[in-house]
């Protein structure tokens, strides 16, 4: 139960400004919608909210304090966009997930390898692989189950699986990092409506189940409408509408969020067409 | 094979690539080399140090196959014996060389930024000294001796090994599943070797052991030049160094040394192909039954012509090797100027059976049809693309050469296609950017594919397929990698150009919404099949196969009602080859009932312009008696 917020958050590639001063509040245990239209820096802001991207300033705050990694880890973990791109094609399923439970299985752990500085301290020894192995396979059945997915399949490496299958391991190993909060970056732009549909109610209940606040950029309104509390929309890097989602989808005051409700393609059109 | 099974262990596919001719071979050659190098020296040893003063510098003769050297010692035992020292040389340097190639090419992507820059510019530098060089450099400081030649010839390899290894891991290191490591706080070792080296694995080893086969020749060439084995050793390079004086007296004893290492270095080169080839995505395939041969079904004596028809296709099936089939059976009709959107969930064969109709299917694929017509042409003979037919992709970026103009590309389909003078065709070119909305188009096609943005990219591909005068643009997702706003510029723009040019349009997409705004009627796919054809107005709320009805439902549009969970279709649809009988979607029908399971619905019509392939359509008499008030399919998972 934590939430986030971005205070005056920038990024700059070279003289190219991605994000420019960018405040958002995620209230916990709510979800807020980030959109906008490609290039409008949307990804990019989640990228820098877990330190992919390069802040040139602002601070996330997890809860009002700015949150340290621990061994290495963001409070905060992202669920990409392509299912195909974001699971180890080397590596098991289970092992993927496994890779995210708390205790690790055993390895050395870099502070702040994630940011290419700091230096690889070792942790401390822990207990024989042998022991730990029963609990941790346990721990990410129990994952893989919590994502709706057989146990059985933590030995299938990702080609074995589906693209909406994928995701639901992403989205589990992402959980089992037991994140304060959770980015989900067009998690369901790479799958078929069919599927979407899944991983939506999958992502909804587990939300509401476990009451963690989440930031999900898409430039579906429809799902934005479906899943978030809260709507915020990007343009050239700008905020520049944030509110309620019935509010803002109804009754949206900037132009750009105007134009993009304008431009959903609707069923309905060709009924009226007609 | 019916069932295509996803046994990918490295062991399964170790297994399948050594029983391949090659595989065979390499293996052979390695047993037969670790062979010699173990017993030769225990059996041969004496024989080759026994020095014999009555039978110097003697011929090949019964008692010395390759003849004696200035000691009288036997050459061919000496050959036999020196291979384990000259193994063990070589594989010692190759250790050193590939270990340090490894960690040189790694580092840069799990240290600090400035460190990381450092180690690329230092491994640039090295690399772009001349190898010879740098080895003889080396051999220089080490000093004279196997030894020092052993770490000359090693940390000669690490510059290029560091450097192939830099490149590979760099593209790793920027791949989604990394960065998600990275959030994890996966430590540097570990993302090294549980991330990076997998990942990098065949690359580098096909490298490192076509790179070992390359230091036991730069080591023979040490030893030959007296820099590397000193005697009383010997290895072939200096036997080879021995011998070359008296090769016109005794040409085999010269020549045995000089095969052995051309042959080792052989025997390197397929060992790194086979470990490539097992670990890669290349590993040869289960044997295959071959399919049947149906020699392109003898061509119908002639396409009728049916009024209006541009495009007709008949039986149109796309098969791939194992007999697996993508598209199982599909007739299409489109008329002159219509708009046909082809929809259905990915894998159903939509993308595959529109390729079929640019014969652009790709490589294993074939095309078997029983007509295939296009504008009273049988396309099975004589393709269209270009002129008539015009296709648009999912990615601009992918479909544009990002090193050519935008505009001498679009030129060329002019010069090729219809004759026409360079001048003409530039002309041409940038009268047909201007026909797709782009701005300045005298500016904009001297312009690369790089400065156009992603929308302007989807147009000059739109104004590709106008250079032409096209009766039919094929358009596979042209929308799929744009955002909404650009979206609708792109379809507001294929149903002007769809306006003014009278072509008619096949858009494939996964999005039934982008359908309903630009098509008439729609074919929906599933499976292979096509399992319902409608008219766009009854999309919404009169189709008539459940799989329709169920793939409507699962769209969310603006007036979900949030309070329920979205419907979505339980199950997952057949790969092709798991098809049985029956009806494809039987398994994830709601509506299912008992003949679902036994008999395959053909397409039968339904009413004027429509057609379903079902037993039990929804909103007919055949229907009812189950479920007449069913509405969108909603599941409860």
């Amino acid at each position: 139960m934590s939430s986030l917020e971005l205070r005056g958050i920038t990024v700059r590639y070279g003289r190219f400004t991605a994000v420019d001063n960018v405040d958002l509040l995620v209230p916990e245990g709510t979800v807020t919608g980030l959109v906008g239209g490609s290039g409008s820096g949307k990804s990019t802001l989640g990228k820098a909210v877990v330190g992919l991207a390069p802040k040139q300033s602002g601070q996330v705050l997890i809860d009002g304090s700015e949150a340290p990694r621990l061994r290495g880890r963001s409070p905060v973990q992202l669920v990409f966009q392509n299912p195909y791109a974001s699971l180890d094609p080397r590596m098991t399923v289970g092992a993927s997930v496994a890779e995210a439970l708390s205790g690790g299985s055993g390895s050395v752990n870099g502070n702040g390898s994630g940011s290419g500085t700091g230096s690889g301290a070792r942790s401390g020894r822990r207990a024989p692989a042998r022991e730990r192995r029963p609990a941790r396979d346990a721990e990410v059945a129990r994952y893989l189950e919590l994502v709706g997915m057989d146990p059985a399949r933590a030995a299938l490496t990702p080609d074995a699986l589906s693209g909406g299958q994928r995701q639901r391991v992403a989205l589990a190993r992402a959980l089992a990092a037991r994140p304060a909060v959770l980015i989900a970056d067009e998690i369901t732009s790479a799958l078929d409506v069919s599927v979407q549909g899944a991983v939506l109610n999958l992502l909804r209940r587990l939300q509401r189940e476990l009451g963690f606040a989440m930031l999900f950029i898409s430039h579906n309104l429809a799902v934005v409408r479906y899943l978030c509390d809260q709507v915020a929309v990007l343009d050239g890097g700008h905020l520049v509408e944030c509110g309620p989602t019935d509010r803002v989808l109804d009754h949206p005051e900037h132009p750009t969020t105007r134009n993009l409700i304008s431009c959903v393609p609707d069923l309905a059109l060709a009924e009226e067409a007609s | 094979m019916p069932h295509h099974d996803h046994d990918s262990s490295l062991r399964h596919r170790l297994g399948r690539t050594i029983r391949t001719p090659i595989g065979v071979t390499a293996l052979t050659a390695c047993l037969l080399v670790a062979l010699v190098a173990v017993l030769g020296p225990v059996l041969l040893g004496d024989r080759a140090a026994q020095v014999d003063t009555d039978a110097i510098n003697q011929g090949s003769s019964a008692a010395h196959l390759l003849g004696t050297d200035q000691l009288g010692r036997d050459i061919a035992a000496r050959v036999v014996v020196a291979t384990r020292l000259t193994l063990r040389l070589t594989l010692m340097a190759a250790v050193i060389g590939v270990g340090g190639g490894l960690l040189l090419g790694v580092a840069p992507a799990v240290v600090g930024r400035r460190l990381g820059r450092l180690i690329t510019a230092t491994v640039g530098v090295l690399v772009a000294f001349p190898g010879l060089l740098f080895l003889l450099f080396l051999a220089t400081i080490f000093g004279v001796g196997s030894t020092g030649a052993v770490f000359a010839v090693g940390l000669a390899m690490v510059p290029p090994m560091a450097r192939l290894v830099q490149n590979l891991t760099a593209s790793i290191a920027g791949s989604d599943y990394v960065a998600a490591a990275r959030i994890l706080g996966v430590g540097r070792f570990r993302m090294v070797v549980r991330h990076l080296l997998p990942n990098i694995a065949e690359p580098s080893v096909l490298f490192a052991t076509q790179a070992t086969g390359g230091i036991l020749v730069a080591f023979s060439g040490l030893s030959f030049l007296g820099l590397g084995v000193q005697p009383p050793q010997y290895d072939w390079g200096r036997l080879l160094n021995e011998q070359l004086n008296r090769i016109f007296v005794n040409p085999a004893a010269a020549l045995a040394p000089g095969a052995a290492v051309v042959l080792t270095g052989l025997m390197f080169g397929l060992v790194g192909e086979v470990l490539a080839q097992a670990g890669g995505r290349r590993a040869p395939q289960a044997p295959e039954t071959t399919p049947q041969e149906e020699l392109g079904t003898p061509p119908e004596p002639a396409v009728e012509h049916d009024g209006g028809a541009l495009v007709r296709a008949r039986d149109l099936r796309v098969t791939f090797p194992g007999g697996r089939q993508a598209v199982r059976g599909i007739s299409l009709d489109i008329g002159a100027g219509e708009a046909v959107g082809l929809v259905g969930e990915s894998g159903s064969g939509k993308s595959l059976s529109a390729l079929a109709l640019a014969d652009l299917v790709p490589h294993p694929g074939r095309v078997s049809a029983a007509a295939l017509g296009f504008d009273g042409h049988d396309l099975r003979a004589d393709p269209r693309l270009g002129t008539e037919l015009a296709m648009v992709f999912q990615d601009p970026m992918a479909s544009l050469n990002p090193a050519l103009r935008v505009g001498r590309q679009l030129a060329e389909v002019a010069e090729v296609h219809l004759g026409a003078s360079r001048a003409e065709a530039t002309a041409r070119a940038v009268d047909r950017l201007d026909a797709v909305r782009i701005a300045t188009p005298g500016r904009r096609a001297r312009q690369r594919p790089h400065e156009y943005s992603g929308g302007m990219r989807q147009r000059a591909v739109i104004a590709m397929g106008l250079m032409g005068k096209p009766k039919l643009i094929i358009a596979d997702e042209p929308t799929t990698a744009l955002d909404v706003a650009v979206q609708r510029e792109v379809l507001d723009l294929l149903a002007e150009v769809r306006e003014e040019s009278g072509a008619a349009l096949l858009l494939i997409s996964h999005d039934l919404a982008v359908v309903a705004q630009v098509c008439e009627r729609v074919l929906v796919m599933y499976a292979g099949l096509v399992v319902e054809n409608l008219p766009v107005t009854e999309l919404l709320g009169g189709a008539a196969h459940p799989y329709t009805r169920a793939l409507v439902g699962a769209v969310p549009t603006m007036t979900t009602d949030r309070g329920t969970e979205l419907a979505t279709i339980p199950g997952r649809p057949p790969e092709p080859g798991e098809t049985g009988a029956g009806c494809p979607f039987a398994a994830r029908c709601e509506r299912v009932r008992e003949r679902c399971h036994e008999d395959t619905p053909e397409l039968t019509a339904l009413g004027p312009g429509r057609q379903v392939a079902c037993w039990y359509p929804v909103g007919t008499a055949a229907g009812r008696p189950v479920a007449a008030t069913a509405h969108t399919a909603k599941a409860t998972s």
